[in-house]
Order: structure tokens, then C-alpha cells, then sequence
């Protein structure tokens, strides 16, 4: 009985399946089948040669008693997410907030300008000829000419200098898709709410930020902290591209970069299948944290 | 009378939002902010065009000058079409395999993901909010290791070496559906589709004549996203045969050539930029026009 209830309402909306289905349908086959796959993987070691072998939590035990360079790698990854996350986010938000201010020319004008970083990605040789460790890097040769420095500095072979120069350049090249989403719904933002809110006496614009615009884009700001999450989690390029890898003493380098090279070089897909894990479970707290945050917002 | 008073109100508040919650010391530092930031994130674009306008020994001074070309030339430009002509496969069979992929790619992309977020957002179907959870945690999980995996389904749809090997993969994309879901949630009212049932358009119709117009504005961004990554996209171990390569394939290798071909390379990734920026400004551009004739506001 309960089965074709089930039936009958399954063929009222049959509608909602045909809209559903062709996404869900390559979700499931080409994302979730490949993430179950990979985290079940994380439980055997498998060389990609011979066929997987069981190893239990192996895997696991290996990275947090065995592997000094896992510690590092994983406290890199910690630190960059801090230093670039929420600072990417609120700078998304601000950037699209304070643009949305503007006229509609000077406001494509400039957001244009600031998705350039992202849309063209090859962006990052300039930063490598900027902190060049010569004499003839443009930081080293401005410091030089205004007497800071007596000699030039190896910027990206110094493990002090690294985390912030990745963390600019992870920042500079982050005005994306969060960037161009929060934009996109800061325009629907009902003015007739902003009015509203002169009346009730709301005085300047931090005040109407916090109880009008922010509560009117909640939803919006979710996604963007999901994907600020899993770009701040996931910095690897820009550190490879920068500094090569390893880094000295892994000094920046992150667990994606490291679980790249366990695989790409090592071939041991089960351990950095156990390494994605652990990835995916910061980010998971990550976010756990953000939402609690977020449920604050407009008190 | 109270209707004179609501008048009166509705005047006075139109001039305190004037007046209180914006000062002109703040705009004008709001602006140089701005401009500020902006200045700094076109240097990569400038360097690019400038570049690629340099002559071989301008190429070659090091450090290179950031902004200026002292004898700029056409030549990095000019020399594309003979590295292009010793191809062995026609030129317009890539640049029909990048136009195809690009726009297939981002049309199924953009509309799978609409209508699966407004099911998502919308209906009261069941598991939804479990779907979309994994949908949302399934972009915290690292894309390297899924590869393998991949490759296996990939293979057994038997899509390897085909034009289907860029787009399928891209239909799915979590992000999509996610940035869609959302936007519905906080700007598409329940009521509309409420009035809709009751004119008696089932949800198909619904979707198609009420949402898609309503949603444009994220359309719009979605399909920008899409196209960019697309159009630079370059399958890894999916693709062999020389016909299906894309643009960003075969050009990465005719530029390959060391220094001397380092202009070129410049001039070609100009080039290769050219069309996301078009998609830029027409997406943004329609922005502000789709916002008022969608008649979603309140």
C-alpha cells in the first residue's frame, strides 16, 4: 500500500524527475561514484601497477605517526586557509559590495578589471619576475634603489618569505566565481527595503550592510563561502608555479601539492586518496564553522 | 490623510538614504579603493598585450620592462599564420572542435544545472536536501584523486576520444547547481510558482516560462564561468586522436619553440583571451538590463 503511494506520487511528478534527472544522473556517475571509489581506496594501498591491497587504517596511521613531511604539509595547508580565506571571502564581498555603488559603465569597467587575475590565470609570471632573487626582480630592485636592503633577497627560496607572498598572490587572483556571484545578487537586493530602512533609522552604510544587505543575501553568501573554502584549502598551483616544489623544507608547500606528488611520483594512490580524506574533513569543519557564523548575521 | 503622510514619508526617506547612509568623503574612498585594487589586477593583462608587441632583442632584456615597448611590432602576430599553415590537420577543424565544445559544453552545463536547482530549491521531492548536501560537500573533495576513477566510468561509457569526452564531464558540475540553487532560494519567491500551479502549467512549463527569465542575471554569470573554463580546457589523457584536439591543445605546442617563439606565445595567448572577455561583456552588460524586466523584486 505504502509502495504505491510512493508510485502515485512519483507519477504526479514525473515532471520533476525529467528536470532532475540528466543532471543527477552524470552527478552521480562521474562525482559520486568516483569519491566513494577514492575513499574506499583510501583503506588499501595500491601502487597502480598490482592489483589494491587491503591496509586498513595503515594509510592513516602512516600520516600522523611516520610522515614529518604530512605534519608540515598539513600545518601549511592550515595556516594559507586562515591567511587567505576569510580574508578572500570578505575581500569578495566588499570589492562586489563597493562596486555596486557605481554606475552601470564604471561598474563593469572595474569588476572587469578585477576578474582579470582569474580569467586570464597566466597572470603568475610576473610574479615570479617580481620577486626574482636577483638584483633585477622589481621588489628587490626597488628596495636597492631606496636603500632598505644591501643585497638582494631570495625571496622564494626563504621559508619567511614564501606564506606571504603566496597568500597575496592567492588573494590578488581570487576575484572569481564568488567575486562575480556576489555581484550578480547584490543587484537584487530590494531598494524599496533600503528606504525602509531610512525610515526606521538606519544612519549610514555599515548599518544598512549589516541589517539590510547582508540578511538579503544569506543565501548567496553560503556559496560563497563554500568556494572560498575549497579554493583556500586547495592553493597548490600558485606555490608550484612560484616557488617549484618542494618548496625549501616545505615551507609553503600545501596537502594538495603534496598529495599531487605522492601519486603523480610516488604512485600511491591509496595513501593520497587517505590524504583527500583528510583534506575533505578540514574543509568540512571549515565550513561546519562558517554556517554557525552565518546564523549570526542581521542580530 | 494618512495617504498624504505616507506620501510625505516615502519623499523624507528617499532623502535620508541621500543624505545619512552614504557622505561624500566615504564615496570618494570607497572609489580610490577601488580603482586601487583594479590597478593592480589588470598588470598581468597589460603585460601580456605589451609583450606581445615586443621585438625579439626587447624580448631578451632582463629584467623585462613592464609597460613600455620601445620599436612595437606586429611581427609576434603576424608569424601565427605560417606556424599555423604547417599543420597537419586543418586550422578549422580545431577551431571547430573549440567553438563546439565551448558552446555545447556550457549550454547543457547552464541548463541541466538550472533545472536541477530549481527541483532542488522549488519542489518538496523526496531526499532533496540530501542530494543537495552531497552536491554542496562534493566540491570539497579534491579532483586529483578522482581521476582514476574517472577514467575507468569515462572508458566504460565508452566517450574516450571522442567530442564527448570535454562535455559530458562538464555538464555535472557541482558548482553549477549549487550557485543556482542558491540564487532561487534568496531571490525567486515561493508565490510565483504558487500562481503558477494555480494557472494549472505543470512543472516543466513552470521552470521554462517563469524561472528561466526570472534567473537570468545568474544565467548570465553561470554561462561566463562555463565559457571560461571551457574554452581553456584541456582534457587530461581523454583525448588522442589529432582531429578532436581544441585550440588551447594545438596551440600550446605550435608556440612551444624556446625564446624565439616566445612572442608568439605571447600573441597567442592574447589572442586566446579574446573570446572569454567578449562573453565578459556581454553577460555583464545584459546584467543590469535582465534585472528590470525580470519583475522579481519584492
Amino acid at each position: 500500500m505504502k509502495f504505491k503511494n510512493t508510485l502515485n506520487t512519483m507519477k504526479q511528478n514525473w515532471e520533476l524527475y525529467v528536470l532532475l534527472a540528466p543532471f543527477l544522473l552524470l552527478f552521480f556517475l562521474l562525482t559520486v561514484l568516483p569519491v566513494l571509489s577514492s575513499a574506499v581506496l583510501s583503506f588499501f594501498n595500491f601502487d597502480m601497477v598490482s592489483l589494491p591491497k587491503f591496509a586498513g587504517l595503515g594509510n592513516y596511521i602512516r600520516m600522523f605517526t611516520e610522515d614529518d613531511i604530512f605534519l608540515t604539509v598539513l600545518k601549511n595547508t592550515i595556516v594559507l586557509a586562515i591567511l587567505t580565506g576569510p580574508a578572500g571571502f570578505l575581500l569578495a564581498f566588499v570589492l562586489a559590495w563597493m562596486i555596486n555603488e557605481l554606475g552601470p559603465f564604471l561598474r563593469t569597467l572595474l569588476s572587469f578589471m578585477f576578474y582579470v587575475p582569474a580569467l586570464t590565470g597566466g597572470g603568475l609570471l610576473i610574479w615570479t619576475i617580481a620577486f626574482s632573487g636577483d638584483s633585477y626582480g622589481y621588489v628587490n630592485a626597488v628596495l636597492l634603489s631606496l636603500g632598505i636592503i644591501t643585497a638582494p633577497i631570495q625571496w622564494l627560496s626563504n621559508a619567511t618569505a614564501i606564506i606571504p607572498i603566496v597568500v597575496a598572490v592567492q588573494l590578488w587572483s581570487s576575484m572569481g566565481v564568488s567575486f562575480l556571484a556576489n555581484i550578480s545578487s547584490l543587484q537584487n537586493v530590494n531598494p524599496e527595503l533600503y528606504e525602509a530602512g531610512a525610515v526606521d533609522g538606519i544612519r549610514n552604510r555599515w548599518q544598512e550592510l549589516w541589517y539590510i544587505t547582508l540578511p538579503g543575501m544569506k543565501s548567496m553568501l553560503l556559496f560563497s563561502a563554500v568556494m572560498t573554502i575549497a579554493s583556500a584549502f586547495s592553493i597548490s598551483g600558485i606555490i608550484t608555479q612560484l616557488a617549484g616544489y618542494p618548496t625549501v623544507n616545505y615551507a609553503a608547500d600545501t596537502i594538495v601539492s603534496y598529495l599531487n606528488d605522492v601519486g603523480s611520483v610516488k604512485y600511491e594512490m591509496g595513501y593520497a586518496s587517505a590524504l583527500s580524506v583528510i583534506l575533505f574533513a578540514l574543509m568540512f569543519g571549515a565550513r561546519k564553522l562558517f554556517v554557525s557564523l552565518l546564523n549570526k548575521v542581521g542580530e | 490623510m494618512a495617504e498624504i503622510k505616507r506620501k510625505k514619508m516615502k519623499v523624507h526617506s528617499q532623502a535620508q538614504v541621500k543624505r545619512y547612509t552614504r557622505s561624500r568623503f566615504g564615496n570618494f574612498f570607497f572609489f580610490f579603493c577601488l580603482f586601487l585594487f583594479g590597478a593592480f589586477s589588470v598588470i598581468p593583462l597589460v603585460y601580456s598585450i605589451v609583450t606581445s608587441f615586443k621585438p625579439l632583442d626587447e624580448l631578451l632584456i632582463f629584467p623585462p620592462s613592464l609597460f613600455i615597448v620601445k620599436r612595437p611590432t606586429l611581427e609576434n602576430y603576424l608569424i601565427l599564420p605560417s606556424l599555423i599553415e604547417s599543420l597537419e590537420v586543418p586550422f578549422s577543424i580545431y577551431a571547430f572542435n573549440s567553438l563546439f565544445v565551448t558552446t555545447v559544453g556550457t549550454v547543457l552545463h547552464v541548463l541541466a544545472s538550472a533545472s536541477a536547482a530549481f527541483v532542488l530549491s522549488k519542489s518538496k521531492i523526496k531526499y532533496k536536501n540530501i542530494i543537495f548536501m552531497v552536491v554542496q560537500l562534493s566540491l570539497l573533495f579534491n579532483a586529483y584523486t578522482l581521476m582514476i576513477p574517472r577514467y575507468l566510468i569515462y572508458s566504460g561509457m565508452g566517450i574516450i576520444d571522442t567530442l564527448w569526452a570535454y562535455i559530458l564531464p562538464a555538464i555535472p558540475s557541482s558548482m553549477g547547481v549549487f550557485l543556482m540553487k542558491q540564487y532561487m532560494d534568496g531571490y525567486v519567491p515561493d508565490a510565483l510558482i504558487e500562481a503558477a500551479k494555480i494557472d494549472g502549467a505543470g512543472w516543466i512549463r513552470t521552470f521554462w516560462t517563469i524561472i528561466f527569465p526570472c534567473v537570468k542575471p545568474c544565467l548570465l554569470t553561470l554561462t561566463l564561468f562555463s565559457f571560461r573554463d571551457m574554452w581553456s580546457l584541456v582534457p587530461q589523457g581523454t583525448i588522442f586522436s589529432e582531429t578532436l584536439k581544441t585550440l588551447p591543445m594545438v596551440m600550446s605546442t605550435v608556440v612551444s619553440g624556446g625564446l624565439a617563439r616566445s612572442g608568439a606565445a605571447m600573441a597567442n595567448s592574447v589572442l586566446m583571451m579574446i573570446p572569454p572577455i567578449i562573453v565578459y561583456f556581454i553577460s555583464q552588460g545584459s546584467l543590469k538590463e535582465s534585472m528590470s524586466s525580470a519583475g522579481i523584486k519584492g
